[in-house]
């Protein structure tokens, strides 16, 4: 239990760290950019509870806009992924649950499934960070093809980072 | 009563999902104010600091163009030195001219986090209150413009880049000195529109855009060079295209414009809006 908070921990503050500092810089053409610390909310443990989920997706938020001066922007983005994946889940879960399976990693839960549950909850959280980021109706078309570009770009880095820190257990890929 | 317990613990989520999402949105909403100040923002210690420490460490690799910039610009100051020139004139013009007082003065300052790919841009100086940072001053680099201090905290501001939605700089075109409003509509950190030019200038391409004055810069400052004019049918306005002089995806060190009358202009201009 203590290993699993300081994980989550560490990878927090990586992951904020990361964005900021690195990522910020990493465009192409301006058009797609990569937000990669979403990961931080897709690889919470499954049965973490709703409050605890909203509470994190929120500070996660609100720190990276302390960062970018963007103050609300990402917050409510990631509050508004938090209730994707809540439903999402809802819907992914066989009856009876997941045997002992906490985290919804790649090797964990199989290609497919991490694919799916990636692609669906990165493009809701994008579609929504642009659109509240530019919040004017004019700009739409323009917006909407940066958000789906840099979901593609996302979701990448996300598959990539999977692949590298994939531990030399049993791969069920 | 016992039902309505049930159904809120039964939708929980959906619950905490509009609490949260209502508290970001108050924060976005009130923090969105152009005007409005806020504490949470990179210009605060903690998180400029973390900026200051990495951008001292990624300084090291662009050592030789900011060198090479400051180098070209040493260039052009010592060609204006007194010393440097000889006086062919039989009157002598003395530099403590009673009638020439300075206006704007300059405050150097380093930039330590800065973006170019978001809609909305902004870049943090290591300037603050401290060394008499104001919010609302023009910040300038020695190509260009580059935007607006927008909070300042004791060590650091926050600037408002050109590449913001929000930006209005008060432009000029340097041939026919007709006035327009220079915005950014995203994508292209170098390239910018200028709006609110009438349709009857004839705009040439290739012509200077610069400050007018009217504000935080000093008359002249270089903006960007003319690359395209468009006449929209039906209306009275052109669009022009701008090709910004600052590259902002290398912006190392800039100039934090002070005016000395802007205080006493704003105050005369305040009472204008009362009527």
């Amino acid at each position: 239990m203590i290993k699993l908070i300081l994980i989550n921990l560490i990878r927090f503050a990586f992951l904020i760290l990361f964005q900021v500092l690195f990522l910020k810089n990493l465009s192409l053409y301006s058009l797609a950019v990569p937000y990669l610390y979403v990961l931080f909310i897709l690889l919470l443990p499954l049965e973490l509870p709703a409050w605890a989920l909203f509470i994190l997706a929120f500070s996660l938020g609100i720190s990276v806009d302390i960062f970018s001066n963007s103050l609300g922007v990402h917050a409510s983005a990631c509050v508004f992924m938090a209730f994707g994946r809540i439903l999402l889940l809802k819907v992914f879960t066989p009856k009876g649950g997941y045997e002992g399976e906490t985290n919804p990693s790649l090797e964990n839960m199989g290609l497919r499934w991490f694919f799916t549950y990636t692609t669906i909850l990165v493009i809701l959280h994008h579609l929504f960070l642009f659109n509240i980021e530019v919040f004017r109706v004019n700009e739409f078309f323009l917006t909407l093809t940066r958000a789906l570009l840099s979901s593609i770009f996302t979701i990448s880095l996300i598959m990539l980072s999977q692949y590298l820190f994939i531990q030399n257990r049993s791969r069920r890929v | 009563m016992r039902n309505l317990w049930l159904f809120i613990l039964k939708y929980h989520a959906f619950f905490l999902f509009i609490l949260f999402e209502t508290a970001a949105i108050l924060i976005l909403v009130n923090n969105n104010n152009y005007q409005q100040a806020t504490v949470l923002n990179s210009a605060n210690n903690f998180f400029g600091g973390v900026y200051t420490s990495y951008s001292n460490l990624s300084d090291y690799f662009s050592l030789r163009s900011a060198n090479d910039s400051l180098a070209f610009e040493n260039q052009q100051l010592r060609n204006q030195l007194d010393t440097d020139m000889y006086d062919n004139s039989v009157v002598r013009r003395t530099r403590t001219d009673s009638n020439l007082l300075q206006q704007y003065t300059y405050m150097n300052a380093k930039v330590v986090n800065n973006t170019t790919s978001y809609r909305n841009n902004f870049i943090t100086l290591n300037r603050g209150s401290k060394h008499g940072v104001k919010k609302g001053m023009g910040v300038i680099a020695n190509s260009g413009v580059v935007g607006i201090v927008k909070d300042v905290s004791e060590h650091f501001c926050t600037v408002i880049s050109i590449l913001h939605k929000d930006t209005r700089i008060s432009a000029q075109l340097s041939s026919t000195k007709d006035i327009g409003s220079l915005i950014w509509e995203g994508v292209d950190s170098r390239k910018a529109t200028l709006v609110f030019i009438p349709n009857h200038v004839e705009v040439t391409v290739g012509d200077k855009v610069v400050t007018t004055g009217f504000s935080l810069f000093p008359e002249g400052v270089l903006i960007g060079i003319v690359t395209s004019s468009e006449i929209k049918s039906g209306e009275s306005f052109i669009d022009v295209d701008v090709y910004l002089s600052t590259d902002f995806q290398n912006l190392r060190y800039v100039y934090i414009v002070e005016n000395k009358l802007a205080l006493e202009q704003l105050k005369l201009e305040s009472k204008l809006t009362n009527d």
